[in-house]
């Protein structure tokens, strides 16, 4: 085990040092520049400015330049968007809240996604299947931005029940939360559902229920473990998805979190930025695969972490 | 199974508690409101030396306080007053200004504003190092050119000293008539030596190191979501004071802010989706506010065919610009006969009009139009593409936005139906298209210019050869001698006749087609009172009350 995550390191760091590498010179390429607006700086200014930040320099002294500071933990400061700010504080500001609403939502959305589809799966065929089928189908259907958007005209201007600028209060987190859960939760809902028909007609199964063990206890002690494999599968993207998802929500409730900085960087070409989140988050997902892997391991000791390691 | 869920709900309380810490106070107090506005999305500084932006000018001008400041004239419109200066004399030439700065007036941390503070301030925004957007701004003091442009010159040999802590002289190289509104300008605020000496770029970050000279200070910076400003104590005006504190959401999503302004959330709103505006302006929640500046499209004047004046002229003449400010901005927008906007002074400053006394170079009479393009077709017959004939596709370039889109479609159909030529859209994102249009690869161009201050100069000295906002690449020596005269003279008649002189050079060669000239759309709540406004786009809440 400690070997598997040892050699997986290894592996992170070379992957964050060509995502790097790679990031640093496509943003380079793409055409425009941090520094320009409507008004156009005096071509005295914009050299100024270029020479402040070291833009002056050759791409590739640039390039050694930042990961030379990358190493020693320096991500530089913001050019533009909170201009002259330490990336790295803004990033440890903006990350806790895109991670808050997005635990509660990835807690919301198992919680209820997996019930929603063992219930489904328990009464196959009946009217509960049909409405938690209809529900479920609805929601991986719906992009994110109309959820949110219509949540928030419901709750926040029709009947004025919820905030909808913020986080001010415990009340302002249900829409968005609700909003960036509903997917996952939905598409969580099918896949335990599939599973859990899966798991149900397995020998042990009929086993249990031979030996007169109830229903609730069929499902909720013997089927529930195995057949939540698929959905731990899906948890490696599910936490990119609302890492980046979290962008729509995140700008139509006016949340500050990462997912709506970064695209923000992006548009602004507010370099530190770009390259401190892309690397923030890429290291998060690499970090949660790994997780995902190893609790593979403690769901279903069958598996066998040493050999093709790339479980997620 | 149970242990992970543990995990989870660890995880989930864990960040519950760190949600409730983060919980707002609200200050005490037993006057006045708490109000809440909001402009746009996180200023980019809040820097006086550092911004360029209308929304963090107006932050600015509640945390700072320049010579002069922005009064209400009872009429909820803003005019000049005595601010950190109580008085100040002028040289009989008009080149000496003498501020005697307030007695008593104090920092918000306690400490008294001086002359120094000025100098200091001035001498920065100046200095190359400090890479300020706005240095331009004080380039009317002597040396100030040598030190921006040239680099000849040092920062400490602006003309801008204080002879003791209650005295600031400013020398400018020419007297200019528009020189109160630059001491009232975000840039030429005063701001504290000691502070940016300790802490470097990152004094404007905190609420402890925002030190300020203005009616509110900071007190609360939550990024990207709001800035909260409360009184200060230490103001001379403190007593007057309005609102408990002034809230400035950041927000960037249009829906969300009409939908923040509708649930009572907002007590001020600048934001909107453009479908929204005919609703809004019938329901009355739209109001529109004068906003010096023109919506314009610029030619590449170096790019055949664009570079004949007659083809330029007949792309100008033959745009409805009616049809676009009745059907498609819809906010009141008036159609622009010329480059100046309405509003800029004339020679004889305030109640003098320098568009009136211009005119319009063609008609805008909605009867006319059918003559307009008639005499296009002529043009861009006489020009060598006789009912379009011949004539390349044209390339009309914009960037990403509804109502930039809106506009782009209906000159194309004008260009198209008028003229007989074959017309393409292309949208950029934001940061490619500035660019794109300042290196002059394009053939028309959207633009847009707003004055930093009133005089026809903010809009006209952009058009010298090589200026950095030159995007039509234009070069004309006659217009460039125009433009020198016009800012070495002291005579505001000369100056002023050298301006009219070089726009009907501007006009006349057709380097831009003026399209209409922008109006303010803005929401504020009914019971939100006493705020003012200026049409250079400053909101003023100091004095609100709700």
């Amino acid at each position: 085990m400690i070997k598997f995550i040892a050699k997986r390191f290894v592996q992170a760091a070379i992957i964050l040092l060509i995502i790097t590498c790679v990031t640093f010179l496509l943003m380079n390429l793409v055409p425009g520049g941090p520094f320009l607006s409507e008004k156009s700086p005096s071509p005295q200014v914009l050299a100024a400015m270029e020479a402040k930040y070291g833009l002056d320099k050759p791409l590739l002294v640039q390039m050694k330049n930042y990961i030379v500071d990358l190493v020693q933990g320096d991500l530089g400061v913001s050019f533009k968007m909170q201009k002259n700010r330490p990336v790295l504080k803004i990033i440890m500001e903006m990350f806790p809240v895109s991670a808050k609403i997005g635990v509660i939502a990835l807690i919301w959305a198992i919680l209820f996604g997996v019930p929603m589809g063992s219930i489904a799966a328990y009464h196959r065929g009946k009217w509960v299947d049909s409405v938690l089928r209809v529900v479920t189908t609805l929601g991986v259907s719906i992009p994110g931005f109309v959820v949110a958007t219509v949540l928030l005209i419901l709750f926040g201007t029709v009947w004025k029940v919820l905030p909808t600028v913020g986080l001010l209060s415990w009340k302002s987190y249900i829409l968005p939360c609700f909003s960036l859960a509903f997917y996952p939760m939905c598409y969580i809902g099918r896949l335990s559902r599939a599973s859990m028909l899966d798991v149900i007609n397995q020998e042990y199964i009929r086993t249990a229920r031979a030996k007169g063990v109830s229903p609730r206890s069929i499902i909720f002690k013997h089927a529930l473990r195995n057949s939540f494999i698929p959905v731990l599968t899906y948890l490696g993207p599910l936490t990119a998805y609302i890492l980046t998802g979290g962008f729509v929500v995140e700008s139509v409730f006016n949340i500050p979190g990462l997912g709506r900085y970064f695209i923000q960087s992006i548009l602004n070409r507010d370099y530190p930025i770009i390259m401190g989140t892309t690397i923030f988050l890429a290291a998060l997902l690499i970090a949660m695969n790994l997780v995902v892997d190893i609790l593979y391991k403690t769901v279903d000791p069958r598996i066998d972490l040493t050999k093709g390691g790339e479980g997620a | 199974m149970k242990k992970l869920l543990v995990l989870l709900l660890v995880f989930s309380i864990v960040f519950t508690f760190a949600a409730c810490g983060g919980g707002e106070t609200e200050p005490e107090g037993e006057v006045g409101a708490d109000i809440t506005v909001c402009f746009a999305s996180e200023p980019s500084t809040i820097d006086p030396a550092l911004n360029s932006a209308v929304d963090g000018a107006v932050m600015l001008h509640h945390a700072f306080e320049g010579l002069i400041k922005w009064v209400d004239d009872g009429d909820g419109n803003a005019m000049l007053a005595p601010g950190m200066a109580e008085s100040w004399d002028i040289s009989d030439d008009g080149t000496v200004y003498t501020f005697h700065i307030r007695e008593g007036a104090l920092w918000s941390d306690g400490e008294p504003v001086t002359a120094n503070d000025f100098e200091y301030a001035w001498k920065r925004v100046v200095d190359p190092a400090t890479a300020a957007d706005y240095s331009y701004m004080l380039d009317c003091v002597l040396n100030g050119p040598e030190i921006i442009y040239d680099g000849t010159k040092e920062p400490s040999e602006l003309g801008a000293v204080a002879l003791d802590d209650m005295t600031f002289e400013v020398t400018l190289h020419t007297a200019i008539p528009y020189f109160a509104e630059i001491a009232a300008f975000p840039a030429a605020f005063p701001v504290r030596q000691d502070i940016i000496e300790a802490n470097g770029d990152q004094w404007t970050f905190e609420p402890e190191t925002y030190i300020g000279n203005g009616p509110y200070m900071m007190s609360e910076w939550v990024h990207n979501s709001y800035i909260t400003m409360v009184k200060n104590p230490n103001h001379y005006d403190f007593e007057n004071l309005g609102p408990n504190s002034i809230k400035f959401a950041l927000m960037d999503d249009d829906n969300a802010m009409l939908a923040a302004f509708n649930s009572g959330e907002l007590d001020f709103n600048e934001g909107y989706p453009i479908d929204e505006v005919p609703a809004l302006l019938e329901s009355g929640q739209l109001k529109i506010g004068d906003y010096i500046g023109t919506y314009y499209v610029s030619y590449q004047t170096k790019m055949a065919p664009f570079d004949d004046p007659r083809v330029r002229e007949a792309f100008s003449l033959a745009i409805d610009r009616n049809y676009i400010v009745e059907q498609i901005t819809r906010a009141g927008q008036v159609v622009a006969g010329g480059y100046v906007p309405s509003g800029i002074y004339d020679a004889g400053g305030p109640g003098t009009d320098f568009r009136a006394v211009g005119g319009d170079y063609y008609s805008m009479s909605k009867d006319d139009y059918a003559a307009n393009t008639e005499r296009a077709r002529e043009l861009l017959a006489e020009a060598g593409f006789p009912g379009g004939e011949g004539f390349p596709i044209v390339e009309y370039i914009y960037n990403t936005n509804d109502g930039h889109k809106a506009v782009g479609e209906a000159l194309q159909n004008m260009w198209q139906q008028e003229l007989g030529v074959q017309v393409t859209l292309t949208n950029q994102d934001w940061a490619v298209f500035l660019e794109t249009r300042k290196n002059g690869d394009y053939m028309i161009a959207r633009n847009g210019w707003i004055a930093d201050y009133n005089d026809p100069i903010s809009f006209l000295d952009m058009w010298v050869t090589g200026g950095g906002n030159n995007d039509a690449q234009y070069e004309n020596p006659a217009y460039d001698s125009l433009i020198k005269t016009a800012k070495t003279s002291s005579d505001p008649a000369v100056r002023m006749k050298a301006m009219h002189d070089a726009e009907d050079i501007l006009m006349g060669e057709s380097v831009v087609a003026p399209i209409y000239y922008y109006t303010v759309p803005y929401m504020v709540s009914d019971d939100l009172k006493g705020w003012y406004y200026s049409p250079l786009g400053y909101f003023f809440f100091s004095y609100a009350s709700k």
